[in-house]
């Protein structure tokens, strides 16, 4: 436990086992405000889910956490620590590059388009960021990439190219590509949108197994039969807010709010 | 309530007799018929006008084509534009990178280049240099304390071959800027963006994953500019720079074999030109069947459009 961590905890309140620690965020674009402040905690090991209406804010959100989007307001802690700031006193200080890389080398992501680097094979785009970013010597980039490729039942398709697979097979590769940095929580951003109906079970699988051997995971999905099952928690967005959040079995039989209940309605 | 579709169609003989017995007539096409007849008289009456005209001296052509001043100026011309492409590369992947940099300072700098060394035609360009004295008499390095380092005067070093290079460099630069920013503009943003989520620098993604992806956009019209480039070089014969057409002047101004001379140029940037295209088509073809799945549509049109602009130069 670094000495950043634990006065961040003290200081902010963040619970000990806190992997996502979000409070007030707020994101502008101009006059626009896509997030109006937004508060989460997603424990370690646990599976967050969020749904709502495209527009709703939800990957903007999603995108703040790895510092992708700069926060407009707010704060966002990962394992207690801020991602791109340094915390001097009441200041936050944005960190020089390098840094911010090695932090969100630490946090995974997937993306609706999986966005494999369409130039490599499947091996090249798992041993990339491990060797460029870590400089771990390749041969041990290798094998720890075949480990991954069996655990997603990819082992077979080392030399391909992205072209060559499907969309659930991509989407298998890119999350065998995030697991390969060892990252302490692995955001979804709609993994399964831009897949064929039959495609997307393979793809929820390779979650489940995730979910299950620990992963913490915030998941922005339309799937919401995924997330009554694998989910721990989850979060309505509308209009940049958290409408509602809870369990998930709970909440899609019951829901508190008149907005939930007709977006659960229109996509159940 | 539906309608009961059928599950088998009977026909009958007479019928499919009559089916069989049908035949396409072509439309017949005059107009084409007459463009091709007038095409074809047009090509006989300039074979036989080539031919028969002794002035074209087909023989005095000949003995010319291997001369040694001519080879000499034909090798000066390739190297000119080997030099020549290499630095407008590498100066033009700069400025490409700086176009599309964060920085808006690093991008008006870009777009000011490439407005100005695009937009100044390449012979004034190419004199401007070679008269760089008379802006600039001589180039030294002082600084306080240590005195003047070192000093060179202008004439000394700006040679015809040097402010060839210079000038002609700096102005494709300027095409390649563009070139390159297109192709760095054609990769999708979700490719830097999964690359940052990775933890890569943004130097490091541009090197690794943006770059190599944007080559194959970049290949064909590079092919192009090179085939424009080495026929741009014949402008160096207004700073004597003995190019092959510079030394094809120099003879003719002599013997007064003008036509027979211009052949030798013109077979001879024909044959480097046809070369270069075969290769620029291997090229294609491999970058074609690479692997990425693009729009076809989007790959073509971004390649009639530096084509368009290649003619029109």
């Amino acid at each position: 436990m670094s000495d950043v961590r634990s006065e961040n905890r003290t200081r902010f309140g963040v619970p000990a086992n806190s992997m996502v620690f979000a409070r007030g965020v707020r994101k502008t674009y101009g006059q626009l405000e896509v997030l109006k402040g937004v508060d989460l905690d997603v424990p370690e090991g646990s599976v967050a889910c969020i749904i709502g209406p495209s527009g709703s804010g939800k990957s903007t959100f999603l995108r703040c956490i790895n510092h992708l989007e700069k926060l407009s307001g707010g704060i966002l802690l990962v394992d207690s620590q801020f991602v791109g700031y340094d915390l001097r006193g009441d200041k936050l200080h944005e960190v020089k590059d390098d840094l911010l890389c090695q932090r969100r080398a630490e946090i995974g992501m997937l993306f609706q388009s999986f966005n494999l680097f369409s130039h490599m094979t499947v091996m090249e785009n798992l041993i990339e960021a491990p060797t460029q970013v870590r400089r771990i010597p390749i041969d041990q980039a290798k094998a720890e990439a075949e480990v991954l490729l069996r655990r997603v039942g990819l082992a077979d398709k080392v030399d391909r190219y992205p072209r060559e697979l499907s969309g659930g097979q991509q989407q298998r590769v890119a999350i065998a590509r995030a697991m390969a940095m060892k990252p302490k929580v692995l955001l979804f951003d709609e993994p399964t949108s831009a897949l064929d109906p039959e495609l997307v079970g393979e793809v929820l699988q390779v979650m489940r197994d995730l979910a299950e051997s620990g992963m913490t995971m915030v998941v922005v999905t339309h799937e919401i039969g995924f997330a009554r099952e694998i989910g721990d928690q989850l979060v309505f967005m509308d209009g940049g807010v958290i409408v509602e959040r809870g369990a998930p079995r709970e909440m899609i039989a019951n829901p508190q709010s008149p907005r939930t209940r007709e977006f659960l309605s229109r996509v159940l | 309530m539906g309608v009961a579709h059928p599950t088998e169609i009977g026909v009958e003989p007479g019928a499919a007799a009559a089916v069989s017995r049908l035949t396409v007539v072509p439309q017949r096409r005059y107009g084409i018929w007459i463009g091709t007849a007038l095409a074809l008289l047009l090509a006989f009456l300039i074979i036989r006008a080539f031919a028969s005209n002794p002035a074209f001296a087909w023989g005095t052509a000949a003995g010319y084509l291997f001369h040694p001043s001519i080879m000499r100026g034909l090798g000066n011309t390739l190297m000119l534009t080997v030099i020549i492409m290499l630095v407008g590369i590498v100066v033009g992947t700069v400025i490409a990178i700086m176009r599309v940099s964060p920085s808006p300072v690093l991008r008006a700098f870009s777009g000011v280049y490439v407005w100005f060394f695009r937009g100044v035609p390449a012979l004034i360009q190419l004199i401007f240099w070679f008269n760089l004295s008379l802006l600039v008499r001589e180039i030294s390095l002082s600084l306080p304390f240590l005195g003047t380092l070192f000093s060179v005067r202008t004439n000394d070093f700006m040679t015809p071959f040097f402010s060839a290079v210079v000038a002609l460099s700096l102005c494709e630069a300027g095409y390649m800027a563009e070139i390159i920013r297109a192709g760095i503009k054609s990769v999708p943003s979700g490719q830097s963006e999964a690359a940052s989520a990775l933890g890569m620098p943004y130097r490091m993604i541009l090197k690794r994953i943006t770059l190599p992806q944007a080559m194959r956009f970049v290949l064909p019209p590079t092919g192009n500019e090179a085939i424009n480039l080495l026929k741009m070089t014949s402008l160096v014969t207004f700073i004597a720079v003995d190019d092959l057409f510079y030394t094809a002047q120099s003879i003719y101004a002599r013997t007064f074999e003008t036509i027979p001379l211009l052949i030798v140029v013109a077979f001879w940037y024909l044959a480097v030109v046809s070369i270069m295209s075969v290769g620029q088509h291997f090229l294609e073809r491999h970058f074609g069947r690479s692997d990425v799945r693009r729009d076809p549509l989007t790959m073509r049109t971004l390649r009639n459009a530096f084509n368009l602009r290649g003619v029109a130069r």
